[in-house]
């Protein structure tokens, strides 16, 4: 019965949505609207569930003394803060649906002044991580290496204005060997080619998973006992 | 030998220091380098275009302050071209962080640089909601039960840009600035094509091969990070020679990025030297 429940569940609601959708006709266009509100009500609980989990988890370590324990007490008291003065509007518009961002809130300040910039400065690191990276590991070692770099190193320089510069001098019935039109060109079909075999397996990976869920046959979110 | 022996085992802090110098030193110079828009940007820049005076454009910004030095160039030329084409502008966000991208663009460009614009009538910040590509469809079927109010809690019901509105349809454009997911492949596949509307993507230098595959029949065109950001500022400057003295952030930005591109190959380049001299030397 614990097994036979939530298989049924997951069969009938599974079957009714893809109705829902391939079904134009009264009620299944009624049935795709509501179903389509009720699935975003129900993603609104996922930030109650995040928020639980991340002081469960942070608590926790704080509570153990665990490994980077005190990194875990900036994560909490940067989520209390910003819940405050998020939840409270402290410096905005009263009012529960008051604007967070107006001017003058704490919550915007605290977006403008170190959510942004401590966002920014993660995200900058990555170009230095990247050059030491390319350093070190991007080495035409094989046929298929080689095909990489060389595709890379004309991104890269397709990308900027040395690109330009470097091969401007071809004359126009060369055109196509300029560097940002052989850039354009490796985005444009070879990319496309490998993009698109990807977004096709996934979409088929994707509809064989769903129908192994709704028909029963995988059951590994039931759990084990 | 020394030399390569040097390089081999150099410390990765003097990689950081060569990138570091050559994001800093194009700014001391203030270089202004030409760009030309490619087919992708001026394919974008013709729908905005092409549209009445008066019509409706939605602008989703799915992007967080991490990725903004790439797409809010972008989100500005695109709103400073909608706004001065007289068409109607509906922000709204699918990221969380994306109410906040939305609202300082409104004061930092809407604002002053559009003081006849009217909030409410001309352009409108409907804000964030859950549910990624699941609120796509709801909205793509009816706007109203998800939109009640917008960001700052005034009830649509009672702006006048949202009078007709019901849904996705009546947007003649969706213009998407987006980091990841959801985002633009989540609009083209839930909102551009079972509603037949036009969708364009501005996304990050990252993302944009993976959007590439829905790129002319699905997409109208895409602006592809920092460089698709400059591309659409030099298509808006050739085509509305007022914003001449509006500052062009991608543009200014693109001289660092290029040079730290260069740095970058230099590095490969090294790297690569490094790897055949040494298989040189053992083969000997």
């Amino acid at each position: 019965m614990r097994r036979t429940v939530p298989l049924m569940i997951t069969f009938i609601v599974g079957l009714t949505l893809i109705l829902a959708v391939f079904i134009p006709p009264e009620p299944f266009d009624t049935m795709n609207r509501e179903f389509s509100v009720y699935f975003d009500i129900i993603a609104v609980f996922a930030f109650v569930l995040g928020g639980g989990n991340l002081l469960r988890l942070h608590g926790d370590r704080v509570y153990r003394r665990g490994k980077d324990w005190k990194f875990s007490i900036v994560t909490l008291a940067g989520f209390a803060v910003t819940l405050v003065v998020g939840l409270g509007k402290i410096g905005g518009p009263p009012g529960v649906r008051g604007d967070l961002m107006a001017p003058g809130t704490w919550f915007r300040f605290v977006f403008n002044a170190v959510l942004t910039p401590l966002s920014a400065t993660m995200f900058a690191l990555l170009a230095f991580y990247v050059a030491s990276a390319s350093f070190r590991a991007f080495r035409a070692k094989t046929p298929e290496a080689t095909i990489l770099l060389v595709s890379g190193f004309i991104i890269l320089l397709g990308r900027t204005f040395l690109g330009g510069i470097l091969t401007g001098w071809l004359p126009d019935s060369l055109s196509f060997l300029t560097i940002p039109n052989l850039a354009d060109w490796i985005m444009a079909w070879p990319n496309t080619a490998g993009q698109r075999a990807i977004v096709i397996g996934i979409a088929l990976g994707v509809t064989a998973t769903s129908l192994r869920l709704i028909l029963g046959i995988e059951r590994g979110y039931l759990g084990s006992d | 030998m020394r030399l390569l022996a040097f390089f081999k085992t150099l410390d990765r802090r003097f990689i950081f220091l060569f990138v570091g110098l050559a994001v800093i030193f194009p700014f001391l110079l203030d270089l202004d380098l030409p760009e030309y828009p490619t087919v992708m940007v001026k394919a974008i820049y013709n729908t905005v275009e092409g549209l009445q005076p008066g019509s409706l454009v939605l602008m989703p910004f799915d992007y967080d302050p991490s990725t903004a030095p790439e797409l809010d160039p972008m989100a500005a030329a695109v709103v400073r071209h909608c706004l001065s084409r007289d068409l109607r502008v509906c922000f709204m966000a699918l990221w969380p962080e994306g109410q906040g991208m939305v609202s300082n663009l409104i004061s930092g460009t809407v604002q002053p640089e559009f003081p006849d614009k009217v909030y409410g009538r001309d352009y409108v910040n409907l804000g964030y909601k859950a549910g990624g590509q699941g609120l796509i469809n709801a909205v793509l079927l009816n706007m109203r039960s998800m939109f009640t109010t917008d960001a700052a809690g005034v009830p649509v019901d009672s702006l006048p840009i949202m009078i007709g509105v019901t849904n996705l349809k009546d947007f003649k454009f969706i213009m998407n600035f987006s980091a990841g997911r959801p985002g633009s492949k989540e609009w083209i596949q839930f909102a551009g094509d079972p509603g037949r509307i036009p969708v364009a993507s501005g996304s990050t230098a990252v993302q944009a091969p993976l959007l590439y595959p829905y790129y002319p029949s699905q997409m109208v065109g895409l602006m592809g990070g920092l460089k698709g950001a400059a591309e659409y500022e030099a298509a808006l400057l050739a085509g509305y020679p007022r914003f001449k003295d509006s500052r062009r952030v991608a543009t200014e930005l693109m001289v660092p990025q290029a040079m730290a591109h260069f740095v970058i190959m230099l590095f490969i380049v090294l790297g690569n030297i490094i790897y055949f001299a040494e298989r040189r030397a053992g083969k000997r």
